[in-house]
């Protein structure tokens, strides 16, 4: 069979699924006694498996298949979760995540056939395992059972079943010799048992019985609340049965521990844990009602959600496009408001297309939870590696952003948290003689405010020392020794975001190679968003991300010049003045202007793009109107003939065959249906 | 059995010019245009067709021919070649013709004019010639030069 339509799916799902592992085990391990997230994880871990295993990847489901067995046990409550288990659950998590990545990548899952790993699960739960183990043989000893050599898990929740006064029986089928599907019978018997009693034990395995390995004959130990007759009754009635024995363990003592079963487990490549899975009874009922309980809940979830493409999506957002010009133009047409018949339908139609777009908009929205979600992982990770207590608090992961921009943001954040924990955050002992808590604790908050979103990486830490960002200004020479002191600390922060800027005195693997935080900030002003610091020494830093919640449509600024029109993105505009013609003095074939005591580079929109001006039809020519932006901190005036107004647009690529024309970021469709560029203000700094 | 092609025929200048069919995906009378600043002069500007912004070039200007001024006849066609989507800008057009491959001849015969590098070929219908134009080389050569 083609595997390839599915390849995609696997990728897309697997991903999604060790993507929620992530986040449980994140959770288990602040809460290890949390049964439901030993399921969850075990469900995840079993579609994965079920999954590789359909697409052929086995190295994947073996793995899997290894971690199901382990999280089995601890499910019986027969391992409990410790540290080390949760390690290793990481370390399978990573294995498998590597595994996708080479699927995708690749076409395959590589040769890396994790022994190493799985037999670092198994010696794992088997060095928990141990400590019960001596225990446990206490009490088989009590119990003097002997004949049939079962796990110790097995006498356990046989233990524990007398107790609750559940009937335990060993029962043994022999099917007929003329029986010709042997795995199917057996599998009715053990439907038909499944349904009166709980299986704890078989011999073959279920899985060996599943696959016809085996003679004749197999043993189950069940647990139950009916009595024998009732179960040999059921039994009789499935066909093809040649004897039935059902013992009663209690009055017939014939267990017998196995503990070299148990022990082979360190070296067995293959594992048996199925054999000696233990169940208690109540728990697994707990367990299922729990299970179904979520299931209920989940259900109607799943049906609402459907897969879309992508491209689908931006198809649909170009219609609303066009149809907002559309609009536009009605609404041109209609200006004279003559009939007012007309003047109703725009309007009505004006609101439709304005929860239209809104819609559309939000179906291109995806939850910030997206990029969030590696975060506690990582500063699990970096906590460790630094030798710092760190507490990750996420709050507004459910706000929304333009899929674009998601994609975008990860790396900024990432390094903005980075930034946080390396240098912001102190050691854990400096921190107690500093009388702060232990445990610092790092803030990643998203929110939305109007027309853009909010992102805060804020930590407790050490803050920003202004006086060292000082002295290394000057030491990089990037600002003179006498800036130094008349510089403000709003200024001084700014520096930190100049290239080759780093405040860490140890450089460590994680950061202060200088690179962070222009990064990070030329990164966000690409994305149309800007940042800013607050920061305390000794109290901590707030880095605040400001970004625009689509890069599709924008605010735009339409100016005009000559008789050309142009679109000058709204956030990129400082302010907008006049100026004397003659306050415009050339320096050095630049012109500039005196503006608020500070010289202002000035440039001609004209003159860039080549056009005459006929600002001198205008009647007081020597008034300029100017455009002041921005980038970063630093400003330029441009002069325009005239300003046409403030308008929502939406920006259109110019195509392959225009790309790299210099000044223009693009163009967009006015009401009139004519096109208006839009100026890229940045590469005129 | 014969090969024939299907050309959108138009007219630029004295002579008539062939575009195969596959890559025109429409024929517009020409319409405002918005110019593009620092640009090369060949490229007139972009068009807004329904709603797509499109690049249109003069291709009399690209074929070193001087320029004219519009009128009713001009047209613009809309061409679409390896994801680029392009208008030419032509004194006019009007018909599409049918010609086999049999009656093209190469171009290598031809070697002296302007538009040399664009031309594939002659190709003869009835009495007529018509210059058949290697469109991928015309959009990918301008598209280099940007």
């Amino acid at each position: 069979m083609d595997m390839n339509q599915y390849l995609d799916i696997f990728i897309e799902e697997s991903k999604e699924h060790l993507q929620s592992m992530n986040q449980i085990l994140l959770k288990l391990e602040n809460n290890h006694g949390d049964i439901d997230m030993i399921n969850e994880i075990f469900r995840v871990a079993h579609t994965i498996k079920g999954m590789a295993g359909t697409m052929g990847y086995t190295h994947t489901a073996h793995l899997t298949h290894e971690m199901e067995n382990a999280l089995q046990l601890v499910r019986s409550g027969e391992i409990e979760i410790n540290a080390s288990i949760i390690d290793v659950l990481f370390q399978c998590l990573d294995k498998l995540e590597k595994y996708v990545l080479e699927v995708e990548t690749k076409g395959n899952e590589g040769d890396d056939d994790s022994v190493g790993l799985i037999k670092l699960i198994k010696k794992t739960i088997h060095k928990n395992d141990e400590e019960n183990v001596n225990e446990k043989n206490e009490i088989a000893a009590a119990l003097n059972i002997d004949r049939i050599k079962v796990g110790i898990h097995v006498e356990n929740a046989v233990k524990k079943a007398w107790e609750k006064e559940y009937n335990t029986y060993l029962i043994g089928v022999e099917l007929s010799k003329k029986c010709m599907l042997k795995a199917a019978r057996a599998y009715i018997v053990i439907n038909e048992l499944e349904r009166l009693a709980e299986i704890i034990y078989s011999n073959p395995s279920i899985e060996d019985i599943e696959d016809e390995k085996f003679d004749l004959e197999f043993q189950l130990i069940v647990i139950t609340k009916v009595d024998e007759k009732v179960i040999s009754n059921k039994l009789k009635n499935v066909m093809e049965i040649e004897s039935i024995s059902i013992v009663d363990l209690k009055k017939n003592n014939v267990l017998q521990i196995d503990k070299v079963d148990d022990n082979s487990l360190d070296f067995d490549g293959d594992t048996k844990f199925t054999d000696d899975v233990n169940i208690d009874v109540n728990t697994v009922q707990n367990q299922r009602n729990k299970v179904d309980a979520e299931k209920k809940i989940s259900k109607p979830k799943i049906g609402k959600t459907v897969r879309v493409d992508i491209e689908r999506l931006d198809n649909l957002m170009n219609l609303v496009s066009e149809l907002i010009i559309i609009k536009t133009r009605l609404e041109d047409i209609d200006s004279d408001g003559t009939n007012p018949n007309i003047h109703e339908a725009t309007e009505y139609l004006e609101r439709i297309t304005t929860s239209l777009h809104d819609s559309v908009m939000k179906v291109r929205m995806v939850p910030v939870e997206r990029v969030f979600n590696r975060f506690p992982r990582m500063v699990r990770d970096l906590a460790k590696e630094l030798g710092k207590e760190i507490t990750l608090k996420m709050q507004g992961q459910e706000t929304e952003l333009d899929r674009t921009v998601i994609d975008e943001i990860g790396e900024p954040l990432i390094h903005l948290i980075r930034n946080s924990i390396d240098h912001g955050i102190e050691q854990p002992s400096l921190r107690v003689t500093l009388g702060k808590p232990k445990e610092a604790t790092v803030e990643l908050i998203a929110y939305s405010d109007g027309n853009s979103v909010v992102m805060e990486v804020a930590d407790d830490g050490a803050g920003i020392n202004l006086e060292t960002i000082r002295n290394k200004a000057v030491e990089r020479s990037l600002i003179l020794n006498e800036e130094r002191q008349t510089m403000g600390d709003e200024d001084v922060i700014k520096l930190l975001f100049n290239a080759g800027f780093s405040t860490a005195n140890e450089v460590s693997d994680l950061s202060g190679r200088g690179v962070g935080l222009d990064v990070v900030r030329t990164k966000i002003e690409s994305l149309g968003g800007n940042i800013e610091v607050n920061t305390t020494l000794g109290k901590g830093s707030r880095f605040i991300i400001r970004l625009p919640l689509t890069l599709a449509i924008i605010q735009a600024l339409l100016v005009k010049t000559s008789s050309e029109k142009y679109a000058i993105p709204l956030n990129s505009i400082k302010e907008i003045t006049s100026i004397n013609e003659s306050k415009i003095r050339e320096i050095q074939g630049n012109e500039v202007v005196l503006y608020r005591n500070e010289t202002l580079p000035i440039k001609r929109l004209a003159g860039i793009f080549n056009v005459e001006s006929e600002l001198a039809n205008y009647e007081n020519q020597d008034e300029k109107i100017i455009v002041i932006v921005k980038k970063g901190d630093k400003t330029i005036g441009i002069v325009v003939d005239d300003l046409i107004g403030q308008q929502e647009v939406v920006i259109k690529s110019l195509g392959k065959y225009l790309a790299n024309i210099k000044s223009i970021a693009g163009a967009t469709i006015l009401g009139n249906g004519s096109i208006a560029l839009i100026v890229d203000t940045n590469s005129f700094f | 059995m014969k090969k024939t092609n299907k050309y959108v025929v138009f007219k630029l200048k004295e002579e008539y010019y062939g575009i195969p069919i596959s890559y025109v995906k429409t024929l517009e009378k020409t319409t405002d245009i918005t110019r593009v600043p620092n640009a090369d002069n060949y490229v007139k500007g972009v068009m807004n067709l329904r709603g797509e912004v499109v690049p249109v070039i003069d291709l009399r200007l690209r074929f070193g021919f001087e320029k004219k001024e519009e009128d009713e006849d001009a047209r613009t066609i809309v061409l679409e070649i390896d994801d680029i989507v392009i208008g030419l800008n032509v004194d006019s057009s009007s018909e599409v013709l049918t010609i086999d491959d049999e009656d093209i001849d190469s171009a290598a015969k031809f070697t002296n004019s302007f538009e040399d590098d664009f031309i594939k070929g002659i190709g003869k219908f009835d009495d007529r010639m018509i210059i058949i134009i290697d469109t991928h080389k015309l959009v990918n050569t301008c598209h280099k030069e940007n």
